[in-house]
């Protein structure tokens, strides 16, 4: 297998990367960028929670603290979370598990590419020129007032908003036209499945946004008076176009993740998903609902009590397929045999970190009790249980579970039990705590804070430490896999899954001979004879 | 954050997760909250458990190297986990949605109390009295009080914790919270929609009062007894100057106040002058006509919020952090 | 590949109909996000005029429903136009094709030019928005008309120059033979954004034009 022709060997230098059009190099340079990024991001939240520690002032003033948690926020959503999985895990392995030999319009994929680093770079200049200070939400009016570098961000992100697009219509086209002969749609895998319904949020929601910061930024510099209220605007208005993406979008963000909880379950417990259509509808069924639900974003903004009441329901029924996906993954397990490596330990920590975001997000979407919770904490620790109990830790279980596929390496086993026994009870005492500082009354973005809560702050910080030293030993062992890891088979998990029928890494063109009719389902075990 | 009076804590009182409930509707809120978070527990339990349970009993060994079975439908149980949690969610909306209604929808018979938030300090006006701005939100127990609310200037959001209210301030219309409290005391108000550098310092004391000291309070006028330079030094937090201007010489968003009276400043313009009662009061009322160099023009006008005689303590008190 | 033998079939395609579906199906998806793109406009513009309804009306009598009319006309024709370039592609009429597309290109320099008359119009009367509007009227709200107006017809007028591009392009390829009955894909891609041009001018015109 070492010194075979591969994707990573096939062709040489720094041009050939640059100019490529193959996926799968495609995929890699993504996942080096969004991982410098969620670095990035995570160096935010470490000066941010550090400066937490004590009430007052410790090392950074207002302002810059308020530029620290913003950036924190526009990195960690727009440069790392919105592309994390499709863009690099997707991009990699959607044409392979259809059998295809790449995207649908591969030079797209690579514009797709580019523009993100283009889109990256106004954000860069945006964290060094002034750093804007608004908050990743941008409300009006202070967004359209403050005196921060606000054009250069929103820009980058109107940018990024097209890389996003541009792969989103990618996948869905590739998906509709490029399946293998017998790949019908009830054939293929679930994780197909969710970049797909993803695909289909983000054609249809990131413009919303882009015309959004288009508005904002014409408002800050010719003053056109959309949103601002001296000028016969309203800021509320703001409100509503940006959460009408940006709820869509944390679907953007989760529903990969469960496709890739999905394979990493199959394969680890060697069984079929239980429930595959109903999976595959609930997946569409969120992302036509996600549509629905912004407004939830808005219970006391001031919007009318029926508009705020219609919301609420509907928040409520955009759960019910989560909770039935949840109930899907553990029947999966039913009967199975399990393998504890540590893919499956991080889809072990989504369930109960997922479960306990989505509860969460109950006791939210309750409108009386979203009075007193919104801008508190308990939003902070919610959305983090799901964003990153959920989607950092099924992208950490895709990554361990495709590593050896994409590199043709193996990890330390050991080394990433370790790493992951940190991240986890790191992040619990990060967020957990969070959720009572919240319901305790501790509002959000908040630099100095009343001196009762420091307990908790103090140990919200110490948890942030412990889960970053589980995110170091995990740079380390996978840098060391680079370099010196043990070659690794075509197929060192037993899965039943099309990708593993290449070899590891795959040759530019995926499959070396012409597949056979695809004729059997996507989770192919066997049953022991009775 | 500058407190003088002695407010009740939200951490030391109330339950592990909830702070002191003091309003006639606190309690209902904290019933659903209690009732979620029990429901949640044991759902993340019941979960877990589970999950773990099938870790163990499926464990892949030499024994259990293929899956005992590939069952991948169970109709029964699949409708049972769609029905019960959708019954119980749409439970849980009505009960918010109703509960909701008595949180926002005032009573008939209200005592209206005008709040205006701006960048970074609440200011509570009591219209039919001869108050002027007050500084607390001052409120008699027992009585339904609604608060009619406005920004000067971006977002902003009134919560009060104790009463788990709040509500988004707007500068193009007004919004509306009401309440009645049921213990005398002094409780916590916070901003909660960011509004800039001193969003977290922009809090402000809720005071419930018996309904005889109210009516006492109600009546007093000015201040005309405290010494100025004692009220000044009072007036310099209440008024909320010091989230911009400190008194030790540190640059905070404002100049400070240290060794400024009878000195000279450079302004934009590039004029320079003499920092007099003249060019302080005039500071005070319109702060945009003289921006000191290096100093962004951000402050809100205090005119017709502070009297004369208040003006005056402020300029008294700022004479005396001139160091000879 | 298949037998295809002028156009191209790429490497990742099986055949010239699934690239040529392909092409289509992308196509669409773009514009879905396109017309997504400029709803929100729309709303703002449905919020405004809600809450200002007659000063829209007001304010709308500044806009020369006749020079709007005329490109009205212009564009629907380009549409025509442009399809019939489509069409004349298919059929191996290469150098129809290049005429009719030379014609869409004309129908949109003439688009740019009355709407260069209608802002220069405005611009001198003072109709701008927000800071910038000097113009008279008795609604003190006017300049939110005119920044709607602005906005909407600048964007809307961004896409028609990037269309204009977009055909200057594929006329140079016409000229070199690059469109035939077996290959016509981006002539069909650009017809379908140059449709879409057109549509939303159609809805843009009543909606600013002919209130009232």
């Amino acid at each position: 297998m070492a010194g075979a022709l591969n994707y990573i060997n096939a062709t040489k230098g720094l041009k050939s990367w640059i100019f490529t059009v193959d996926h799968k190099r495609i995929g890699i340079m993504y996942l080096a960028f969004v991982l410098l990024s969620f670095f990035l991001g995570g160096m935010f939240a470490l000066l941010l929670r550090f400066e937490l520690l004590t009430p007052s002032t410790l090392y950074l003033t207002a302002k810059q603290y308020n530029q620290v948690f913003t950036l924190h926020g526009a990195i960690m959503v727009f440069l790392f979370i919105v592309p994390s999985i499709p863009a690099s895990l997707g991009n990699f392995f959607l044409p392979i598990q259809l059998g295809a030999i790449d995207v649908a319009f591969p030079k797209l994929n690579l514009a797709s590419l580019w523009i993100y680093v283009l889109g990256a770079v106004f954000c860069f200049y945006s964290i060094v020129g002034g750093s804007i200070d608004t908050g990743w939400t941008f409300y009006t009016p202070y967004s359209s007032s403050t005196d921060t570098s606000v054009i250069p961000m929103v820009l980058g992100v109107f940018i990024l908003g097209f890389s996003s697009i541009l792969t989103g219509i990618n996948f869905i086209v590739t998906v509709h036209k490029m399946r293998a002969p017998g790949l019908t749609w009830f054939k293929m895998p679930l994780f197909i499945w969710a970049l797909y319904s993803t695909a289909i949020i983000q054609v249809l929601a990131t413009p919303v946004l882009a015309i959004t910061l288009l508005l904002l930024a014409l408002e800050r510099t010719i003053g056109i008076g959309i949103f601002d209220p001296a000028l016969g605007g309203d800021p509320v208005l703001f409100q509503h176009f940006f959460w009408f993406y940006s709820h869509p979008a944390v679907y953007i963000m989760i529903l990969p993740a469960m496709g890739v909880i999905s394979e990493v379950v199959a394969t680890f417990c060697k069984k079929k998903l239980f429930g595959y259509e109903l999976m595959a509808y609930s997946s569409l069924a969120i992302a036509f609902i996600s549509f629905l639900v912004w407004g939830h974003h808005l219970y006391v903004s001031g919007q009318s009590p029926y508009a705020t009441m219609l919301f609420s329901l509907l928040t409520f029924l955009v759960g019910i397929p989560s909770g039935i996906k949840v109930f899907n993954w553990i029947a999966t397990m039913y009967k199975g045999t399990i393998d504890l490596k540590s893919p499956f330990l991080y889809f072990l920590s989504f369930i109960f970190l997922f479960t306990i975001g989505g509860f969460t997000g109950v006791v939210l979407g309750s409108l009386s009790l979203d009075i007193h919770l919104h801008d508190t904490y308990f939003v902070v620790a919610h959305f983090h249980y799901v964003m990153m109990g959920g989607t950092v830790m099924a992208f950490l279980a895709g990554l361990h579970y495709w590593w050896p596929k994409m590199f043709g390496k193996m990890y330390s086993e050991l080394a990433a039990r370790i790493a992951f026994v940190f991240v986890f009870v790191g992040f619990n005492l990060v967020f957990f705590i969070q959720f009572i500082m919240g319901s305790k009354g501790m509002p959000r973005r908040y630099y100095n804070y009343l001196p009762e809560f420091q307990p908790y702050h103090v140990l919200s910080t110490l948890g942030s430490w412990v889960l970053a030293v589980g995110f170091f030993i995990m740079l380390g062992y996978f840098i060391h896999s680079l370099m010196k890891g043990k070659t690794a088979p075509e197929n060192p998990w037993g899965s039943s899954a099309l990708e593993w029928k290449t070899a590891s890494p795959p040759t530019t063109f995926n499959f070396d001979k012409n597949l056979d009719y695809i004729d059997h389902g996507p989770y192919d075990y066997p049953e022991e004879n009775k | 954050m500058s407190k003088e009076k002695q407010i009740d804590s939200l951490v030391d009182y109330g339950t592990t997760w909830l702070p002191g409930s003091y309003s006639t509707l606190s309690d209902i809120v904290d019933v659903q909250f209690n009732a979620i978070l029990w429901l949640s527990v044991f759902g993340t339990l019941g979960i877990t458990l589970v999950t773990l349970y099938f870790c163990l009993k499926y464990k892949r060994t030499q024994k259990n190297l293929v899956s005992k079975s590939q069952i991948d439908h169970n109709a029964r149980i699949e409708i049972i986990w769609t029905v019960i949690p959708f019954i119980i969610v749409m439970g849980i909306f009505y009960w918010g949605f109703r509960d909701y209604l008595r949180l926002t929808v005032a009573p008939e018979d209200t005592m209206e109390i005008r709040v205006t938030g701006e960048k970074w300090r609440w200011y509570f006006e009591y219209p039919g009295t001869g108050k002027r701005p007050s500084d607390d939100l001052v409120v008699p127990v027992g009585q339904a009080v609604k608060l009619v609310m406005s920004s000067k200037d971006v977002l902003h959001s009134f919560y009060i914790p104790n009463f788990r209210l709040k509500r988004d301030v707007q500068p193009n219309r007004y919004s509306h919270i009401w309440f009645e409290a049921t213990k005398i005391g002094t409780f916590q108000i916070f901003c909660t929609e960011y509004c800039g550098d001193q969003h977290s310092n922009m809090g402000a004391n809720l005071i419930v009062m018996s309904k005889n000291d109210f009516e006492a309070w109600k009546e007093v006028g000015e201040d005309t007894e405290t010494p100025l330079p004692i009220l000044g030094k009072r007036l310099y937090k209440s008024k909320a100057c010091n989230a911009c201007h400190s008194i030790d010489g540190s640059n905070v968003i404002g100049p400070t106040w240290k060794n400024a009276y009878g000195a000279n400043r450079e302004l934009e313009s590039g004029e320079v002058v003499l920092i007099d009662d003249n060019y302080i009061r005039e500071s005070i009322v319109y702060p945009g006509k003289k921006i000191a160099k290096g100093y962004p023009n951000v402050m809100n006008s205090y005119a017709g919020l502070l009297s004369d005689r208040e003006i005056n303590a402020l300029i008294e008190f700022i004479k005396t952090l001139k160091e000879d | 590949m298949s037998g295809s033998k002028l156009g191209n079939v790429a490497h990742h395609f099986e055949n010239a109909y699934q690239q040529f579906s392909s092409a289509k199906l992308g196509m669409w998806l773009f514009i879905v996000q396109e017309i997504l793109f400029f709803s929100a406009l729309f709303v703002a513009y449905a919020v405004y005029r809600g809450m200002h309804p007659e000063m829209f009306v007001d304010a709308h009598h500044h806009l020369s429903w006749k020079m709007g009319g005329i490109n009205t006309l212009v564009l629907i024709f380009s549409s025509f136009t442009m399809a019939m370039s489509i069409r004349t592609a298919q059929l191996n009429q290469r150098l129809q094709s290049f005429w009719y597309l030379g014609t869409t290109l004309f129908c949109a320099c003439i688009f740019m030019v009355i709407k260069f008359f209608e802002y220069a119009e405005k611009i001198h009367h003072g109709y701008l928005p927000s800071v910038w509007f000097s113009g008279e009227g008795i609604y003190e709200t006017m300049h939110i008309f005119f920044g709607i107006y602005f906005t909407m017809t600048g964007l809307h007028g961004l896409h028609v120059l990037v269309g204009m591009g977009l055909i200057i392009w594929l006329m140079l390829e016409t000229r070199k033979g690059k469109y035939n009955s077996e290959y016509f894909t981006p002539v069909e891609m650009v017809g379908l954004y140059w449709h879409l041009v057109d549509l939303i001018w159609i809805f843009l015109f009543p909606l600013l034009y002919l209130i009232g």
